[in-house]
């Protein structure tokens, strides 16, 4: 295949829960020649796995057939191609449903290819002396315990998807870079080693990644940051030239903004040291990147360099981690700070009366202290409403603490109402490093 | 009293225990301010209720930009599993809330 010198590559989602209107849009009008989904959290996979195993759903995301549905029509007209890590905890079943949906929306060529080799949890149940990053435990602590177990692969693995010629590429862990990256590499016929590129590439994937984080979308404070038509938000479109220059955009006409404020805040979002931004493709320099207003919806992004990967792939570890079981009940007027924190004593006196105990406790007094803690000299809000929460290894415990709220309604300080509780499963998600000779990317191609 | 918002704007989330937060001053002047006075000390002494630090800085002078990174987050552990906010995602509105010890910008000298 002949090398292109330049590609348009679309943000259609940027989580798992992700609105699919902008998608759409960029389909339609946006001149793409890629879609790319990222819809899947740190935890996300260990949850569809668990999900699976209990026979709810067949491991992809759970959104998937809607959002394919509303986009591929678009895209089959358009000849636009999709990736996405839509596959979670199980890419080929996700694959065989989306070269359906393509087949039904009309696509000539309905062929999924679908990624995998990112479950990694075979490997490392036998590698139970690998280091947990968070803590320093040993993997083995947690291997018992393990959900879920995945690579987070690069760009040459989607690369070598798309290389297999089917118009949609269906993945489970990818890093959220790598999904924009990989069409970079398969369609301007860039080296994987030619660094100067990948950090352009990999930079404007992570501005990409997280859709309307760059046009606008967890921007706006009324007053000195303003963005228009933010009901109507539009997702993000690069151009990316065959020698590395990236303009990120959006659709003439869609709500939102693009502009050096917008991109600055994304380009620093989940970013550590900005000289060192570990992808599995590179280790990006994001301290000499600018970005210039290249016209109106258009800004150009340069000066990212990038030092050689790592020799290992992270590999994201999810465990079962107990049960969180929380209560919530409001106050309001004269001392309900009072009343509020008198319960919360009065809910942890039962629950011990009854012989529960909770690894954690905490108590919040929401529009007072739940988010940033209890900062001097705030006043005491009007109302406000109690949130106890417990995480133990027994859903009984855990249940019994919204239940010893709800009893508040007639046992516990004055006016107290509109209680709520709920009992979750806890997904924790640890790391570790496994070198890459030890994990096998490969492709399987599907068809309706 | 001028507080970080005044000069600057600010993006913030991560996982678990440690959290990144930005704060991308207006203009240069708004930059040469934060860069002075809004220290890693300075964050770390605001974020004292919910994390135990220690807070490193970043500066990003081409894009007017210092990018904080704040570990040992309160009730953290791995997953900060009982917390609301489990990503620190509006820890950005408390460093916005900062209050800065210079003058406000074009104000009169403060006493």
């Amino acid at each position: 295949m002949s090398a292109r010198r330049r590609i348009r590559i679309g943000c259609g989602a940027g989580f798992a829960g992700d609105r699919w209107e902008p998608a759409v849009e960029l389909a339609r009008k946006g001149e793409v020649d890629y879609l790319a989904f990222e819809c899947l959290a740190e935890r996300t996979i260990a949850r569809e796995t668990l999900a699976m195993r209990r026979g709810e759903h067949d491991g992809a995301n759970p959104r998937l057939e809607e959002r394919l549905r509303a986009v591929l029509p678009a895209c089959a007209a358009n000849g636009v191609r999709v990736v996405s890590n839509m596959g979670a905890a199980n890419p080929l079943a996700a694959g065989r449903r989306a070269a359906q949906i393509a087949a039904e929306a009309g696509a000539d060529d309905p062929r999924c290819a679908v990624l995998l080799g990112d479950d990694v949890s075979e490997t490392i149940a036998a590698r139970g002396e690998l280091t947990l990053l968070e803590t320093g435990d040993p993997l083995e602590s947690i291997l018992p315990r393990m959900a879920a177990a995945n690579a987070y692969l690069g760009a040459d693995a989607v690369r070598a998807a798309l290389a297999a010629g089917a118009p949609i590429v269906m993945t489970g862990r990818v890093a959220d870079p790598s999904l924009f990256l990989g069409p970079m590499l398969h369609e301007l016929g860039w080296s994987y080693d030619d660094y100067d590129r990948l950090a352009q590439g990999t930079l404007a994937g992570h501005l990409l990644e997280c859709a309307g984080q760059l046009t606008g979308g967890y921007f706006a404070d009324p007053g000195p940051k303003d963005v228009p038509g933010l009901a109507r938000l539009g997702f993000p479109f690069a151009d990316i030239g065959a020698g590395g220059a990236v303009t990120v955009g959006k659709v003439a006409g869609a709500g939102g903004r693009i502009d050096a404020q917008t991109c600055t805040e994304q380009l620093l979002y989940e970013m550590h040291d900005p000289a060192a931004y570990i992808t599995p493709d590179c280790v990006l320099d994001a301290t000499g990147v600018r970005f210039e207003q290249a016209g109106p919806d258009r800004v150009r992004a340069a000066g990212a360099r990038a030092a050689p990967r790592t020799p290992a792939y992270k590999v994201s570890v999810g465990y079962f981690d107990g049960y969180a079981g929380e209560g919530q009940i409001s106050y309001a007027g004269p001392n309900a700070v009072a009343r509020a924190r008198l319960a919360a004593e009065i809910v942890a006196e039962r629950l011990r009366i009854r012989g529960f105990a909770y690894d954690e406790w905490r108590v919040d007094l929401i529009g007072l202290d739940s988010l940033h803690g209890p900062g001097p000299g705030r006043p005491e809000p009007y109302e406000t409403r109690l949130r106890v929460a417990g995480r133990c290894a027994g859903r009984r415990a855990a249940a019994a603490i919204g239940h010893e709220v709800e009893t508040l309604l007639t046992n516990g300080p004055q006016g107290g109402a509109g209680d709520s509780r709920s009992v979750r499963e806890i997904l924790a998600v640890q790391s570790v490093l496994l070198p890459r000779e030890l994990v096998r990317p490969r492709v399987e191609t599907v068809r309706a | 009293m001028t507080i970080v918002r005044d000069l600057a704007h600010s993006r913030a989330g991560d996982k678990g225990a440690t959290v990144n937060v930005s704060a991308i001053a207006f203009d240069a002047a708004g930059y040469a301010r934060l860069k002075r006075e809004l220290t890693a000390a300075r964050v770390a002494a605001a974020f004292a209720p919910v994390a135990d630090g220690p807070v490193r800085r970043y500066a990003l002078p081409g894009l007017r930009a210092l990018n904080f990174v704040v570990e040992g987050m309160k009730g953290g552990g791995v997953t900060r599993t009982l917390c609301q906010d489990m990503h620190g995602k509006s820890l950005s509105s408390l460093l916005l809330a900062i209050p800065l010890p210079g003058n406000r910008p074009g104000a009169a000298a403060a006493p």
